[in-house]
């Protein structure tokens, strides 16, 4: 399944970060950021709860940039 | 589930910009007061710890937040290391505390600036694409009521009032107007729409009320699919996207590495190998110096903003590009095959001709019209069509149908007959034979031969030109697809310029020479196909990139194509290139300028010649100019 978020992010280096962050996030397939739109692109695993791992990819994220907000 | 695209991208940063403009002033104008104050010791060090944390204290925060999450290669780390260690050599040697200060603030000038540029960028791009309509009209006990377009139900009636969009695709059943279609299709000039027309959303009426039935839902119309479609593009990253963010990981460790040995080794091969002093403020002032160029930034963020750029521009001009890697591989573009009908040719057969005809030109198509006006082939509606008026078929009598042959009938009592040489042949008259490619339809009247209508499919107005644009944009090899017979399409091909034609094929043959052609391009080098998005999905998709002609309406060639041209123009083909190429032109200048600066900037502050000064100057110089550079992607008009 496949989810797009909105996103707020400063600059393009740490929309990177955030991408990779969110990629190795147990039950995320595949994530794509897009600094322009400022939007996740999310696909999930098979048999993952979206939300739960939305919030994990979230922590992550937020490790690695903690100036980053993704709206789910 | 399809994805609904954010109403408007707003500025996220506004509120926290002004912020930074104040921190920006005022740091400022402390560092010049204080420049007047003659200080000392302590003192100094204090009063300029004010501007520096005035203009850094986020900066500091990042950065311990950072060390707790175990960030090391943070910018805001780094950023804070180089200049906490500028201050440290202020007070224990040099006593210059304006370098750290001024290091600080123009790398904050260069974040506000950046954060503005793509801000405003975000914006003016998202508002080239902003066909979004906001809301339906529905008529409701004589009122006009503004409703989601979402809950508009199909088969509904909505109103668009002059100078609003048209919101879901229908058909108009009450008045008519002239749309601007130009934010679908980058065409200026207004479309006539009158009652029983086919009309898509995302037009703007122009003129008179339009009543119109839904036949799509919203999410289905022709406007959804669009933005849909351009708000997705750049999340499919090109090759140099990929290559930007791999470097860019590279990048910054490799400067740490490099600055911590450029601290440490210096240093200890001076003291113990050639025994003369260490300088190890020298030193590790060079190293800081690496730390403050160490941030890819410019990089990182000119070159999706090129392609964004490049999308949004593109867009603007009627060319819908599905994503960055497709504009990539466009640029690449040196053999464009073309299926011939409905790219190259419009499509719709039409009388091009009229010989050795014995009565005036109209009186004959009147007499064909009126013996093929029982019929419903397409050879027949072409002839109506050339009549112009509505065939009174009371003057007709006896139709007779030879199949393969033609028609017999007697019109207003009259024996006319219209068919192919067969029927001449069958019916014993004598008749000229038409060296014209197309459809020839032999008339005899009142057994007297009477002269041939010629119907082809005609070439489209702008398509010879066209293949010569594709020449100029560095296509070296255009090939011509086609199920028609082979003289049609060499007269065609002949006609056009095209360098090959193939002729007589089935749809899967046209899949096999596509991947013949594949086999034997030029290394390097790109396979467009064009076609017009009906029956040729499998080579579009096989092609390495497909571009769909005249897609307003068609799903069909949305789903399939890697690039939609809105209109049916193959002017645009050449356009879409060109458009990709200066695109990829300004990644390139990008890629190239940035990282030899940078790389230029590491080599002088190892050397020593450049100093933290020069070292933030070209690091927010090279990022302001490349933004710049990257906004000109989006200025296409001219190309």
């Amino acid at each position: 399944m496949k989810k797009t978020y909105k996103i707020e992010v400063d600059c393009a280096n740490c929309a990177n970060k955030m991408e990779d962050a969110a990629k190795k996030t147990p039950g995320v397939k595949d994530a794509t950021v897009n600094f322009m739109t400022l939007k996740m692109n999310v696909e999930f695993e098979d048999g993952h709860e979206p939300r739960t791992v939305m919030e994990q990819v979230y922590k992550s994220c937020k490790k690695v940039e903690d100036d980053c907000e993704i709206f789910f | 589930m399809p994805v609904k695209p954010l109403k408007k991208v707003t500025n996220p940063v506004n509120k926290k910009q002004k912020k930074m403009l104040v921190r920006i002033f005022a740091a400022a104008a402390l560092l010049i007061a204080l420049h007047f104050v003659p200080l000392d010791g302590m003192w100094k060090f204090v009063l300029y710890l004010v501007p520096y944390l005035v203009i850094g204290y986020d900066i500091l925060i990042k950065a311990g937040k950072g060390i707790k999450n175990r960030q090391v290669f943070d910018e805001n780390f780094l950023m804070a290391i180089a200049t906490i260690g500028a201050f440290v050599i202020a007070v224990t040697d040099s006593g210059d505390y304006v370098e750290a200060i001024a290091v600080m603030l123009f790398y904050q000038i260069g974040e506000f600036f950046q954060s503005y540029a793509v801000g405003k960028s975000r914006k003016n791009i998202s508002e080239l694409m902003d066909i979004r309509p906001d809301y339906a009209n529905i008529e409701e006990n004589g009122a006009l009521v503004r409703v989601d377009p979402d809950e508009v139900e199909v088969g509904t009636v909505i109103v668009v009032q002059p100078g609003e969009k048209v919101p879901i695709d229908g058909v108009i059943v009450e008045g008519s107007g002239s749309l601007n279609t130009s934010a679908l299709t980058g065409e200026s000039l207004p479309r006539d729409a009158k009652t029983g027309d086919e009309i898509i959303s995302g037009c703007i009426n122009m003129t008179g009320v339009l009543k119109i039935k839904t036949t799509k839902e919203f999410g289905e119309s022709t406007v959804s699919k669009i933005l849909d479609l351009v708000e997705n593009a750049s999340s499919r990253k090109s090759k140099s996207e990929d290559f930007i963010s791999k470097f860019a990981k590279i990048y910054t460790p490799a400067v740490c590495i490099g600055a911590f040995a450029l601290a440490i080794l210096p240093p200890l091969i001076r003291m113990l190998a050639m025994g003369s002093s260490p300088q190890w403020s020298d030193w590790i002032y060079r190293a800081l110096t690496f730390l403050v160029i160490s941030c890819p930034c410019a990089l990182v963020i000119s070159i999706p903003l090129s392609f964004f750029a490049g999308i949004g521009g593109a867009s603007r001009e009627g060319v819908l590009v599905k994503g960055s890697n497709y504009l990539e591989t466009l640029s690449k573009t040196n053999y464009v095959v073309f299926d011939k009908t409905g790219t190259l040719t419009q499509g719709v057969f039409e009388v091009n001709g009229i010989h050795h005809n014995k009565l005036e030109d109209e009186k004959l198509i009147e007499y064909a019209a009126l013996v093929e006006s029982a019929s419903s082939h397409p050879i027949s509606r072409s002839l109506q069509r050339a009549y112009g008026r509505e065939p009174d078929r009371s003057r007709v009598t006896d139709v007779q149908e030879i199949s393969g042959n033609g028609v017999m009938a007697n019109v207003d009592g009259i024996p006319v007959a219209a068919g192919n040489a067969k029927l001449m042949e069958r019916l014993g008259i004598e008749y000229i034979p038409c060296h014209h490619v197309g459809t020839i339809i032999h008339m005899a009247i009142d057994g007297q031969y009477a002269g041939h209508i010629l119907i082809s499919d005609v070439i489209k107005p702008t398509a010879k030109e066209a293949i010569g644009a594709l020449k100029s944009a560095g296509v070296t090899k255009t090939v011509m697809l086609t199920g028609d017979i082979g003289s049609v399409a060499q007269a065609v091909g002949r006609e056009l310029g095209v360098d090959e034609v193939h002729s007589e094929l089935l749809p899967e043959d046209k899949v096999e020479i596509v991947e013949k052609l594949i086999k034997t391009k030029p290394a390097g080098g790109t396979l467009a196909f064009v076609g017009d998005g009906i029956n040729d999905a499998p080579v579009l998709s096989r092609a390495d990139i497909g571009i769909a002609m005249g897609a307003m309406g068609s799903d069909a060639a949305i789903e399939a194509a890697d690039v939609v041209l809105m209109d049916d123009d193959p002017m645009k083909i050449s356009k879409a290139i060109k458009i990709s190429k200066k695109c990829l032109r300004i990644v390139y200048q990008n890629i190239v300028f940035a990282i030899g600066i940078k790389l230029i900037c590491l080599a002088l502050g190892a050397l020593g010649i450049a100093g933290m000064w020069l070292a933030i100057f070209a690091d927010v110089g090279v990022m302001i100019i490349a933004v710049l550079n990257a906004i000109r992607a989006l200025f296409v008009k001219k190309l």
